[in-house]
């Protein structure tokens, strides 16, 4: 069957006028930010068109980002799992290592076509942040970066990485300092300093145009990927992997194939300690439909609709909600979501290092551990797509503390744990100057 | 039929003298000592309460606003226990208007049908949604309205003359002007510039209009309460809860503050005339 023509249109078409997909997304923020989402709104839509501008952002996709990133064939982990033909869209190959930048890359473009000056963003496990640090430094943009505390403590390279790029970093303390409160912080900000600021959010996810917005900007993912296959193996994929927190990595990749009905398409979300503890990331899978930050979508809340925190071994999985768009393909069916624990992530986070010489990021070590679970019992002419979303650099604390804790020792050295060199970076920023600046904003 | 809220200004407007409308947080620090706390304020001065709805995640708000939420949900406040609160008011106290403030999520979650119906039943007169905008006036806002309680919408300096008639398009009761561009909490812009903002809003609409945000102290509430129809006072308050030295000081400090700030809303137009 010949699957490479689309034979149906209808679930790339959103979202409505109004943000909405279906049920999901919107814009549900204060009085005082509409009229720059308006703004925003209208600078996305002239983006969509304007020929100029595409051509902008693909020489920076090309030369800055190093843009297309290989199809890879993964053909030890093939032939160790047995079953389906694997390859790896390898997102952690692009500049900053991991897909963040494709997005941060046309926000900014869109904010200098705005004429912003000050760039804001939230970051969880800080690939958003290095990104965003990245391209403010790129176009000589002052850069606000939120970040929970206990994200900070967990992702210290990733802190140092945006300094060093000349952004400053304010710890978040609110809540259990983790990416949730990052985001309010950030959206605190912008209320502020709403006419001279761009909030450069990084998923999929806050109020229209962003879910949109930051899709389109990842869907290069998708279009690449649908090329490659296509040139590799003269047909589309059976199913499309990623893992999924906000969701932009996994939309990027999915988007472009959504209405060929013949590819599957998996997302895999955190569920922590597992879904059953009520200590999980899994938003479609342990959550219900509520609003928070922007959009209505699946969240994690108790009965009074109050929100609760998320828990992932992966920071950037540590997110209450998800992107709207994935909230309407969950209820239509069309992408099946699923659910990792933390367990299984670190095994095959450890497994893909030593089979194909690739340090995954703990996000993508997710749909790894999916993948563990599902190629075995495919056919050998099943192809599946795995988006390896980041490399792991970030994550070599996070995997120490955790190998550690459950007395997997093998692999440790004395000075594992060193990987984040605590001492240096807390020497940048001693916490009463941490405190300080926090007050600052309020 | 007028509702609680256009009687009351009304009267005030016969008067000649601005409303003082507090902000207090449902549950702050525990539902007793909130509902002590709440039933004293008319008799302190406050001719229209806002009670706040707590939330986990108030993005709008600053740092006391958002503390005084996660007090209240520590001590396990529930939107119920906020309208079961507005009940208890109700049963010594016809008169004063009482206006939810809050975010949206516990009210979807709650289901707004039911929601708006024990609300209209307990006595709940008027809503502020503040991630509401009138682009969602479908969710809450229009089934409020039919439901009798008011839809109270923020205008803010970032909304212009062109968007100004969509945010007052279903509002009822009053507009609320948050007089600066920021959290709740935040400094106060001078009172000249929300003057000249009033204007501009007067010319589009002849609901009353309410003035809040940086509001802390008598002299403040006087200098707004010279032309604003309405002046709100929240986080001042708020803090009065948090740096008591004991529960029963916070409720006595807040009516304190609330009796000097109706004076100097009293006094606001005597002194100019």
């Amino acid at each position: 069957m010949s699957s490479a023509t689309a034979s149906n249109t209808r679930f790339s078409k959103g979202p409505d006028i109004n943000g909405f997909y279906g049920d999901f997304g919107g814009r549900f923020v204060a009085e005082t930010l509409m009229p720059l989402i308006l703004e925003l709104e209208e600078a996305w839509e002239w983006s969509r068109t304007d020929e100029a501008f595409r051509r902008e952002l693909e020489g920076y996709q090309r030369d800055y980002i190093g843009r297309a990133t290989p199809l890879y064939y993964a053909e030890r982990l093939t032939e160790h799992l047995g079953g389906a033909k694997i390859y790896f869209k390898r997102e952690d190959l692009n500049h900053t290592g991991a897909h963040k930048i494709n997005n941060c890359i046309g926000q900014i473009l869109l904010a200098r076509k705005m004429g912003k000056k000050r760039i804001i963003a939230e970051t969880g496990a800080g690939m958003h942040g290095v990104a965003t640090a990245t391209v403010a430094a790129r176009f000589g943009m002052e850069c606000v970066i939120y970040m929970g505390a206990t994200d900070i403590e967990r992702q210290q390279p990733n802190v140092f990485r945006m300094k060093l790029l000349g952004a400053e970093v304010i710890p978040v303390e609110s809540g259990t300092g983790t990416l949730k409160d990052a985001m309010n912080e950030a959206l605190r900000d912008w209320v502020t300093n709403v006419d001279s600021t761009f909030y450069l959010i990084g998923t999929v996810a806050g109020p229209h145009p962003y879910p949109a917005m930051v899709r389109d900007f990842q869907s290069v993912i998708g279009r690449e990927t649908r090329a490659q296959i296509l040139e590799k193996e003269g047909r589309l994929p059976d199913t499309l992997m990623a893992c999924i927190g906000g969701g932009s990595n996994a939309m990027g990749l999915f988007h472009p194939m959504l209405d060929d009905e013949s590819v599957h398409m998996i997302g895999v979300e955190a569920a922590g300690h597992g879904i059953e503890t009520g200590e999980h990331a899994a938003s479609l899978n342990g959550g219900e439909p509520g609003v928070l930050h922007g959009n209505r979508t699946f969240l994690l809340q108790s009965r009074d609709g109050q929100i609760t925190d998320a828990h992932s071994v992966s920071a950037g999985l540590d997110y209450p909600g998800i992107g709207p768009e994935h909230a309407w393909l969950h209820t239509q069916k069309r992408v099946e979501y699923v659910s990792i624990t933390d367990h299984e992530a670190i095994e095959a986070f450890k497994l893909c290092c030593e089979l194909e010489g690739i340090i995954p990021a703990l996000e993508s070590a997710h749909s790894l551990a999916h993948l563990r679970k599902i190629a075995p019992d495919l056919p050998e002419d099943h192809l599946i797509v795995l988006n390896m979303s980041g490399r792991g650099d970030k994550d070599m604390a996070s995997v120490a503390n955790w190998l550690e804790q459950h007395g997997d020792t093998e692999k440790l050295p004395n000075t594992t744990v060193e990987a984040a060199e605590p001492g240096r970076i807390d020497d940048m920023q001693p916490p009463h100057d941490v405190a300080k600046k926090t007050g600052e904003t309020e | 039929m007028a509702t609680r809220i256009t009687r009351r200004l009304e009267a005030l407007k016969a008067e000649d003298r601005a409303a003082l409308v507090t902000f207090t947080m449902a549950g702050d620090p525990n539902y007793q000592a909130s509902l002590d706390t709440l039933k004293g304020l008319p008799e302190a001065g406050a001719d229209i309460i806002e009670l706040g709805m707590p939330f986990t995640d108030p993005m709008a708000d600053g740092p006391s606003i958002q503390k005084a939420a996660l007090r209240a949900l520590k001590g396990q406040h529930t939107q119920h226990k906020t309208l079961e609160m507005v009940r208890e008011f109700r049963r010594d106290n016809q008169e004063t208007p009482i206006v939810l403030m809050g975010y949206y999520n516990p009210i979807y979650r709650y289901g707004v049908e039911q929601f708006l119906k024990d609300a209209s039943e307990a006595g709940v007169d008027g809503l502020i949604v503040v991630d509401l905008p009138p682009e969602h006036d479908s969710e809450l806002c229009l089934p409020a309205t039919r439901a009798g309680i008011d839809f109270i919408r923020l205008a803010t300096p970032t909304t212009d003359d062109k968007r100004l008639p969509r945010v007052l398009e279903n509002t009822s009761g009053f507009i609320y002007y948050v007089s600066v561009a920021g959290v709740t909490g935040a400094a106060a812009p001078t009172p000249e510039s929300v003057e000249r903002s009033i204007t501009r809003i007067r010319a589009h609409t002849d609901l009353p209009i309410a003035v809040g945000f940086g509001i802390r102290s008598a002299e403040q509430a006087a200098s707004i309460g010279r032309f604003a129809d309405a002046v709100v006072v929240g986080s001042a308050l708020i803090s009065c809860i948090e740096h008591a030295d004991s529960v029963e000081a916070g409720t006595r400090d807040v009516h304190a503050l609330v009796r000097d700030l109706a004076r100097g809303v009293r006094q606001a137009r005597l002194a100019t005339a």
